[in-house]
């Protein structure tokens, strides 16, 4: 029954485009794009967590620019690929994606964390197309993302199921029940991506409760692991594309990122996990976005 | 915990939910049913011979079970997660608030051997707490069945109700009650006995013991109502501002009464129509002891209910 309503319309750049170069070229414009515009929007609210936000934007840019099959026009088809934000408070990284992917108008991002604007300060499907389920307590996401790849696996349904979690999450022991469950029943459709930036709120992760060896964790509860860098749209790509293929293992991205990443003074600083920049800080990071991009 | 059957007319409620999700399972391929291990106290072991890739076992893992449930149900299933009731909700919890309730969900959690079914094993396995827990959580709809009827009906109405919905299925044996006009409906109550004195409003494993109460009362010319709440959230106001109009209102539950069904009859009360009440249920932690003696001890059976209604009306009289 989940095709019944015929297959999606590859609405991605990826399924469009065959040339690599400019499939890579374009998650790199957008994923500039991505962040200059969620800056404008937590120099805008006041408020958000611009670290995190910045450490995700590469791999949020390659999912919703070259890799989902969705459209925003039935944003509950069926058979759509779905994309769960597990580390829920990076609704910079995934409301930019949203309206940069058309689920809706970009002026509305000027609305984020107002007085009952859809843009809530953690996502909510029930005001806002595109969002699977809400998030912002960690270790929720990536369990129903579980969920939604055994209600693939018993229909036999073409979908495919991508969760993004921080590494700071992977301390809740939820995270490790959906793990554990979706080795044993070889969720094939499902990948998970770990924005390794190895900063949670106050400090390292290895500091506060290491998860190294993070790698041989996943593989123990029985999943392919790859190990790549989080801002290399290339490789981002090759990953996806190479996770697409049929599989009966459920694979994890361990993403190596920097938070703040593609901003100098806020890069790898946990100090920014949640900071606001001022308007001249502000100034100084779109101009380094705007140079990146023409460089 | 044996499975000995029930004693002659008496039913476990198990098997009328298991019976109902087996044949609704039968007619729609989107329901499923996910359990924590608890094929066996769930009763699902002929439902998983019938529909083996449709029955979800999460091992034990409370928190996965529910969150896992929610992406069926974002999967397009109508998923039934069942579980030891007293499992499903307090370590759940958050998940039922975000992924279930937050998310609006189409979750059916099913809360087995609920209250104090599980009496001998003490405070850890009764569940007396789960009604007050997710009456606090919006878009919660609360259901607890009295008898395989009702419960029957409820399981069909969770099926159809777009939306999170808990039923507390006990596994205390019960009699089907004696209906003229049965109807469910989700958010309805319905008098099983007329009287005007005052109203007796129960639900699940007690609503029968406040019908033997009414009987009590009846032969000493004390006319009570008598009132299946099987529905929580949303509350049937309507009855209970007509039960509030009788001068006196006695509730019954199997669990806490503050912020079960008696914190749910008083709130309305209170605002809306002041009325004198008295609410039984357990007062805290309950001892070990049968399920049987829990009830009788902390007045919840039909004496319990009677003595409660006459020192009610007692009071009343006194002003």
């Amino acid at each position: 029954m989940s095709n019944s309503q015929g297959a999606i319309a590859p609405a991605t750049y990826g399924e469009m485009q065959a040339d690599r170069t400019t499939r890579v070229a374009h998650v790199r414009e957008r994923a500039n794009w991505m962040r200059r515009r969620l800056l404008g929007m937590i120099l805008a609210a006041g408020q958000g967590h611009p670290g995190g936000d910045l450490s995700a934007t590469d791999v949020v840019a390659t999912l919703y620019f070259d890799i989902l099959r969705i459209d925003p026009t039935r944003p509950n088809a069926p058979d759509r690929d779905r994309f769960v934000m597990s580390k829920g408070h990076c609704t910079g990284a995934l409301y930019s994606a949203l309206a940069g992917a058309g689920f809706f108008p970009e002026a509305d991002l000027d609305t984020y964390l107002k007085p009952e604007s859809k843009l809530n300060g953690h996502p909510n499907r029930t005001y806002l197309a595109g969002v699977e389920t809400n998030t912002g307590p960690l270790g929720h996401g990536f369990p129903v993302a579980v969920g939604i790849a055994i209600a693939g696996q018993i229909d036999d349904a073409d979908y495919r199921v991508y969760a993004l979690t921080g590494d700071g999450e992977l301390q809740e022991g939820s995270m490790w029940e959906a793990a554990m469950l979706a080795g044993h029943r070889k969720l094939g459709k499902l990948t998970v991506i770990v924005d390794r930036n190895r900063l949670q709120q106050g400090a390292r992760t290895e500091e506060t409760n290491s998860l190294e060896p993070l790698a041989d964790k996943w593989r123990a509860f029985g999943w392919d692991v790859v190990e790549l860098d989080g801002h290399d749209h290339a490789a981002l790509i090759d990953a996806f594309d190479a996770a697409a293929a049929p599989r009966d293992t459920p694979r994890v991205i361990i993403a190596n990122t920097f938070k703040g990443h593609g901003v100098s003074y806020m890069r790898d600083q946990a100090g920014w996990h949640h900071g606001v920049p001022s308007a001249d800080q502000y100034a100084l990071a779109i101009g380094e976005l705007e140079a990146e991009i023409q460089s | 915990m044996s499975a000995a059957a029930a004693p002659t007319g008496l039913f476990d409620c198990r098997d009328a939910y298991v019976r109902t999700v087996e044949a609704l399972a039968a007619d729609d391929d989107r329901i499923v049913a996910v359990v924590n291990d608890s094929v066996g106290s769930s009763k699902l072991g002929a439902f998983q011979k019938r529909f083996p890739t449709r029955l979800v076992n999460v091992g034990i893992a409370e928190q996965n079970m529910v969150s896992v449930g929610a992406g069926l149900a974002n999967g397009g299933k109508i998923p039934f997660v069942s579980g030891a009731a007293c499992f499903l909700t307090a370590r759940a919890m958050e998940q039922i608030k975000v992924d279930c309730a937050y998310s609006e969900a189409n979750v059916k959690l099913c809360g087995i051997s609920s209250g104090v079914a599980y009496g001998e094993l003490g405070a850890t396995h009764h569940s007396i707490e789960d009604v007050a827990w997710l009456r606090a959580i919006d878009k919660m709809t609360i259901i607890v069945p009295s008898d395989p009827w009702e419960t029957a009906e409820a399981i069909k109405a969770a099926a159809q109700h777009d939306g999170p919905v808990f039923v507390r299925i006990s596994r205390m044996p019960v009699p089907e009650l004696p209906r003229t006009d049965p109807v469910f409906r989700i958010g309805r109550g319905e008098v099983l006995q007329k009287g005007g004195d005052l109203a007796i409003i129960a639900n699940g494993t007690t609503v029968h013991h406040a019908l033997a109460a009414a009987k009590t009362l009846a032969a000493e010319g004390i006319a009570a109502r008598v009132i299946n709440m099987s529905t929580v959230a949303p509350l049937d106001e309507a009855l209970v501002a007509a039960a509030a109009a009788t001068g006196a209102i006695v509730t019954v539950e199997e669990g806490l009464s503050k912020g079960g069904l008696g914190g749910a009859v008083a709130e309305f009360c209170a605002a809306h129509a002041p009325v004198r009440m008295r609410m039984l249920g357990f007062p805290g932690f309950a001892p070990t002891g049968s399920a049987a003696w829990l009830m009788e001890h902390f007045g919840l059976t039909a004496p319990g209910i009677a003595t409660a209604a006459r020192e009610l009306l007692g009071a009343v009289k006194a002003g």
